[in-house]
């Protein structure tokens, strides 16, 4: 299972990857695996904000269905279109095509408090036991 | 792994869509053992299986099965359950792994003493082989003549080596057989099939397949799509239910409601749009709600969402257009006649 070392992670299995003063948000590898085959996204609207930790969207399988939260307060600027015909791109490219949305960062020091991948990795694996 | 009624269960092995496709083109193997055996013998066998079951049980010949139910004496659906006739005076009764216990308490308290009662649950396994290619899997592993053996009849004879009772029956929407063993001679038996399955490009199946599978094939499951407080039908099992067969635990109710008409019925939705219609989500028409989901999913087999709901009589016509509260978003739905998936012959 993959954690790529340039991006941050939540407790609640998001992965946020910062790019200038906005971020590119989606779930993890660990999550898009629990989670099993992903059938459906449900997406803010543009211009939406939301407060850290606060439910941006749903995401579905088979199994289960569960809230995303925002790792970070922000604005949304644009939304992953293509996981409404294709939302197995979660499960296959978690952190490529699987993308969920992109957000106008409000305070760039709420990034440096999530996990990095080794806090993560850590984090994943107490999950396991 | 998931608790399934105290057992330990695969959800799946290589990914409920795979196996759910390897059943629907080639075939599948599934581990059923957690179902629950109980078998019923004695010279007031038949009459006690046909006081407490809604199907026709002398209807059936030696080696014949039957898909029938367990009502209470309101009508409500207690257990699901395929009854097998092994013998002059030998039923054997294939039941829910969740209701065993409660299924033989019951059998117990209606019919204790008349005939005897004996739960085998523990000491026989059941494998499914289900899909379009099961028989020629088989094929190599039993003695015993396939092609001739008809939808819903039984044969006792060996698997692997071992001793066994193979029905065409399942759970799947497919042909298929389901193959009752000894627990001991379980593992080999296992073996021996997946092999033969392997080579038919089958995989071993979960639960989560055994669900999409069975969903599409338009099958109710008991404890979600029925209970005690609804009746077979409802639940569109009309069919299972012979009113004329004699007196038996819920003829009254059911006769009286057969006779009034139905006030809800369970009938098929497909969505208009993504979403998972779950057990519980209202179904409504123009602002009132008619309805609960009781089952839904995403089709593998016709990429569609699809579910089943009861919904009032007068909203239950096929081409209803409804809509679905999934958490808040009203999704726009349509009744559409069970099945789902029906296999080509």
């Amino acid at each position: 299972m993959e954690f790529p070392d340039d991006l941050r992670y939540t407790q609640e299995h998001e992965w946020l990857r910062l790019e200038g003063n906005e971020a590119l948000v989606g779930i993890t590898d660990f999550a898009q695996d629990a989670l099993g085959d992903v059938v459906f996204v449900e997406l803010p609207s543009i211009g939406a904000t939301f407060a850290s930790g606060q439910a941006f969207g749903v995401v579905e399988s088979n199994k289960t269905v569960s809230d995303l939260f925002a790792p970070v307060a922000g604005r949304v600027t644009a939304v992953n279109h293509g996981l409404r015909d294709e939302p197995e791109l979660v499960n296959n490219d978690p952190y490529g095509a699987g993308w969920m949305i992109r957000l106008a960062v409000t305070d760039r020091e709420q990034v440096s408090r999530l996990l990095d991948a080794e806090a993560y990795r850590t984090f994943v694996a107490q999950q396991r036991t | 792994m998931v608790d399934f009624a105290g057992w330990e269960m695969p959800l799946s092995y290589r990914g409920p869509a795979e196996e759910h496709q390897a059943v629907r083109r080639h075939c599948g193997l599934f581990d059923v053992s957690h179902m629950g055996e109980i078998e019923v013998s004695g010279p007031n066998a038949a009459a006690a299986c046909q006081e407490l079951t809604v199907n026709d049980v002398a209807r059936l010949k030696i080696g014949d099965a039957q898909y029938t139910l367990l009502c209470n004496e309101a009508g409500g659906v207690l257990d699901d359950l395929v009854v097998y006739r092994l013998g002059a005076e030998r039923y054997l009764l294939i039941v829910n792994a969740a209701n065993t216990a409660a299924d033989v308490g019951w059998i117990n308290a209606r019919i204790g003493g008349r005939a005897a009662v004996v739960d085998r649950s523990a000491e026989l396994a059941l494998l499914a082989l289900q899909g379009p290619e099961s028989e020629v899997a088989l094929r190599t592993l039993t003695a015993l003549d396939l092609p001739r053996l008809r939808p819903f009849t039984a044969c006792e004879s060996r698997v692997a080596g071992e001793p066994a009772v193979v029905s065409r029956t399942g759970y799947t929407g497919e042909d298929g057989f389901e193959i009752v063993v000894d627990a001991e001679s379980a593992g080999a038996v296992w073996d021996a099939l997946l092999e033969a399955a392997s080579r038919r490009e089958g995989l071993p199946a979960g639960l989560a397949a055994r669900d999409t599978l069975r969903l599409e094939a338009g099958l109710p499951l008991c404890g979600s799509d029925m209970d005690a407080t609804t009746t077979p039908l409802e639940a569109g099992l009309a069919w299972v239910v012979k009113l004329g067969k004699g007196e038996f635990v819920g003829r009254t109710a059911l006769a009286a409601q057969a006779a009034s008409g139905l006030t809800r019925r369970l009938v098929g939705l497909e969505l208009r749009e993504p979403g998972i219609p779950r057990h519980g989500y209202g179904v409504w028409r123009d602002g009132t709600e008619v309805g609960r989901v009781t089952s839904g999913t995403k089709s593998p087999t016709l990429g569609t969402f699809i579910g089943l709901a009861y919904v009032a009589t007068m909203s239950a016509a096929s081409g209803t257009p409804l809509t679905v509260d999934i958490r808040g978003r009203r999704v726009p739905a349509v009744v559409v006649d069970r099945p789902f998936y029906r296999r080509r012959r």
